[in-house]
C-alpha cells in the first residue's frame, strides 16, 4: 500500500518515466531480542506490511524449557482489535514457523506445543485487519535436538497403530460468545531431520460450524510437537457441534466432531 | 584492562571454581550436606541435592555423591577428614545426575545402587551428562559416566557393627533407594522425600511414589534426611509434605484438563496457600505439567475422531 502511494505521487509529478529506483521500504523496527534471524524472518513473514513490537500481544510459555521436544506456547491477542492472522515461530529452529492461524470467527487465541532445536527467540506475531503486524516474544533457553531427535512413537514403533486417533472437548465461554476447543492428534510429526525418516506432518487444520462455515483455519509445520495438542476459541455456543478437519503431508484426512458442552468448564483451575 | 578481567568468569581466566561443602551433624555419626534450593545452575555448580556422610567402625559411608567429579573429590576429602577413615561405600539413591555423577571420583567397586538404577543410568546417563555439561560447563570438567559396580540385592549392609537397612522403593524414579541407620534411627529418603521444597517429577510414577511414602511412614525411624530441603527432625513432616504435593498435583492436573486448560495455562494455575512455605513451587509445577500433562489428556479427553466412511 505504501508503495502504491509512492507510485501515485510519482505519476502525479510526472517523474515516473525517469529511471528512479523505488525507495527501499522502511526498515523493520530494531529487534529487542537482537536475534540474528530477525530481518530474514520479518521479510518472509511480514513482507512490506508495517511491523511493531507490542506488549498487548501476549506470547506465553513456561519459565523453563523442560522438554525441548514439547515446549508449551500460547499466543493471546484478545483485546488488540480485529486479528486476521496469528503466527507462532522460533527464529533459530530449522523449521521456524510452527503455526500460521487465521481466526475467521474465533477469538485470537491459539496454544500448542513446539519443538526447540536450540536456544532461540520464540515469538508470536498477529496481523490486524489493517495489515499491521504486532510482535511479542522472548529468548528461551533449551537443550539442543528438539527437531532432530526421533519421535517417541517412532522409537516405540507404535505410531501407525495410533495414527488418526483424535481426542477433544469444547466448552462454552461465559463472557464473549466464544467457546474453548481443545483437540489432540496422535501423529509423529516427523521433521525430516532424523535419518531415513522423511518429513511427515499434519499441515492443515480447519474448525467449522455445523453449517460448514470456517471458524478458524491454520497451516501447521513439523516444528509442532509429536502428538499435536491445539487449543482455540471459536465462536460457538453450548450445544453447537464443531467439526475439526485436518490433513497431513501424505494426504491422510482427519475428521472429528466435538459438541460444545452445555456447561462451562470447572472454574476450580482457572489460571491466575 | 583490569575492569575487563574483573568481568570475566573465573573459568575464562583458567581459574577453577570450587564447591563449598559444609556438613552439619544431624545424628550421632551422621552429617548432611544441604543442597542449594535452586535449579541446576552455574552459580551452584549443580550442588542442589543433599548428601549424607555416615561414620562407621569399618569406614566412611556416603549416600549420594553430588553432580560432578570435582564435587565427588571434594566430598571425599571433606568426609575422610571429618571421620578420619577412608570412604568404603558410596550409595547412589537413584538415577538423577545431581545425586550420582559424583561417583566419578570413586572406585566403582565400592559404589552400590539398586539394579534398576544401574540399568537406568546406563540407558539415560549420556543424555543426563550432555545436559549437565551444557548447563554447568567447567564445573563438569573430567566427569565421566560411571556405573555403580555393586548391585544391591540385600536388605541391609553391616559396617563393622553399624548396620544400615536398604529399602528398595520406587515412584520418584523406577528405582529409589531409601536407607535407615539402625544405630540412630535416621531415615535417608533420597528423592522420595522433599522437605520445604516442591517435589520434582521428571521420571515419576505418582501412584508408586504414594505407595513408597506409605512404606516409609510404616518404617520405624526418627529424623528424616530428604533428597532436597532441610533435615526433618520429626521424621514425618517431609513424608507428609511430599505426599500432599503429589496428591494435589495429580488432582490439579486432572482438573486442568477437565477445565480445558492448555499446558501454558495449567502451569500458571494458582498454587494452594498450604504450599507457600515450600521453595520452587511454580518452577516444579511447570516442570510437572511438562512431564505429566499428556497422561490425563489421553485419559480424560474423549475420542472424537469420526471413523472413515
Amino acid at each position: 500500500m505504501w508503495r502504491q502511494k509512492v507510485s501515485l505521487i510519482l505519476i502525479g509529478t510526472g517523474l515516473l518515466a525517469m529511471p528512479v529506483p523505488l525507495p527501499a521500504r522502511a526498515p523493520y523496527p530494531a529487534d529487542p531480542l537482537q536475534s540474528p534471524m530477525w530481518q530474514a524472518h520479518a521479510k518472509t513473514i511480514f513482507g512490506d506490511d508495517p511491523v511493531r513490537f507490542d506488549p498487548r500481544v501476549k506470547m506465553l510459555y513456561p519459565e523453563v524449557a523442560e522438554n525441548q521436544r514439547s515446549f508449551p506456547v500460547a499466543l493471546d491477542a484478545r483485546g488488540v482489535g480485529q486479528v486476521k492472522r496469528m503466527v507462532i515461530f522460533a527464529d533459530l529452529n530449522p523449521i521456524p514457523i510452527a503455526i500460521d492461524y487465521r481466526p475467521e470467527a474465533a477469538e485470537p487465541y491459539v496454544a500448542t506445543r513446539i519443538k526447540l532445536d536450540q536456544r532461540t527467540p520464540v515469538r508470536g506475531a498477529v496481523q490486524l485487519a489493517d495489515g499491521q503486524w504486532l510482535v511479542a516474544g522472548g529468548w528461551v533457553d533449551a537443550a539442543g535436538g528438539g527437531c532432530s531427535a526421533p519421535p517417541v512413537s517412532r522409537v516405540k514403533g507404535d505410531w501407525a497403530t495410533h495414527l488418526g486417533e483424535m481426542r477433544g472437548e469444547a466448552w462454552p465461554m461465559a463472557e464473549d460468545g466464544s467457546s474453548r476447543l481443545r483437540v489432540t492428534f496422535r501423529h509423529p510429526m516427523d521433521t525430516g531431520f532424523v535419518a531415513n525418516i522423511p518429513t511427515y506432518n499434519i499441515e492443515e487444520l480447519a474448525v467449522k460450524s455445523a453449517a460448514g462455515a470456517v471458524l478458524g483455519e491454520m497451516e501447521i509445520w513439523a516444528s509442532v510437537s509429536e502428538d499435536p495438542a491445539i487449543t482455540l476459541m471459536p465462536h460457538a455456543k453450548a450445544g453447537d457441534v464443531l467439526t475439526v478437519d485436518a490433513r497431513d503431508t501424505n494426504g491422510r484426512a482427519y475428521l472429528a466432531r466435538i459438541a460444545v458442552a452445555r456447561q462451562s468448564a470447572m472454574p476450580s483451575a482457572t489460571p491466575q | 584492562m583490569a575492569g575487563i578481567l574483573g568481568a570475566l568468569p573465573a573459568a575464562a581466566l583458567g581459574m577453577t571454581e570450587e564447591y563449598r561443602i559444609d556438613p552439619a551433624v544431624v545424628a550421632d555419626g551422621i552429617w548432611m550436606i544441604l543442597g542449594d534450593d535452586a535449579p541446576i545452575l552455574p552459580a551452584n555448580g549443580g550442588a542442589i541435592a543433599n548428601i549424607v556422610i555416615i561414620d562407621t567402625p569399618a569406614g566412611t559411608v556416603l549416600v549420594d555423591s553430588g553432580p560432578s567429579l570435582r564435587y565427588g573429590r571434594a566430598l571425599k576429602a571433606v568426609a575422610e577428614k571429618l571421620t578420619g577413615k577412608p570412604v568404603i561405600r558410596g550409595y547412589v539413591t537413584h538415577l538423577h545426575p545431581d545425586h550420582g555423577m559424583g561417583i566419578a571420583a570413586f572406585d566403582p567397586a565400592i559404589v552400590a545402587a539398586l539394579p534398576q538404577t544401574i540399568a537406568d543410568i546406563s540407558r539415560d546417563g549420556r543424555g543426563f551428562s550432555d545436559a549437565m555439561y551444557r548447563i554447568l560447563g567447567d564445573w563438569m570438567r573430567g566427569t565421566e559416566i560411571v556405573l555403580p559396580g555393586r548391585r544391591i540385592d540385600q536388605a541391609s549392609e553391616d559396617f563393622g557393627g553399624r548396620r544400615v537397612r536398604l529399602l528398595a522403593l520406587s515412584g520418584h524414579s523406577a528405582a529409589d533407594l531409601a536407607l535407615v541407620d539402625e544405630k540412630t534411627g535416621t531415615l535417608i529418603g533420597g528423592d522420595l522425600l522433599f522437605h520445604d521444597r516442591a517435589p520434582s517429577t521428571p521420571t515419576a510414577d505418582l501412584a508408586r511414589w504414594r505407595e513408597s511414602l506409605d512404606a516409609l511412614s510404616k518404617t520405624p525411624h526418627k529424623g528424616a534426611i530428604p533428597g532436597h530441603g532441610p533435615f526433618d527432625p520429626s521424621g514425618t513432616q517431609a513424608i507428609m509434605q511430599t505426599r500432599r504435593w503429589i496428591d494435589w498435583l495429580e488432582s490439579a492436573l486432572s482438573g486442568a484438563v477437565q477445565s480445558g486448560l492448555d499446558m501454558v495455562e495449567a502451569g500458571a494455575m494458582p498454587i494452594p496457600p498450604e504450599f507457600s512455605g515450600m521453595a520452587a513451587t511454580r518452577y516444579e509445577l511447570q516442570r510437572s505439567v511438562s512431564h505429566l500433562y499428556p497422561g490425563p489428556e489421553a485419559k480424560l479427553l474423549p475420542r472424537v475422531d469420526v471413523p472413515d466412511q
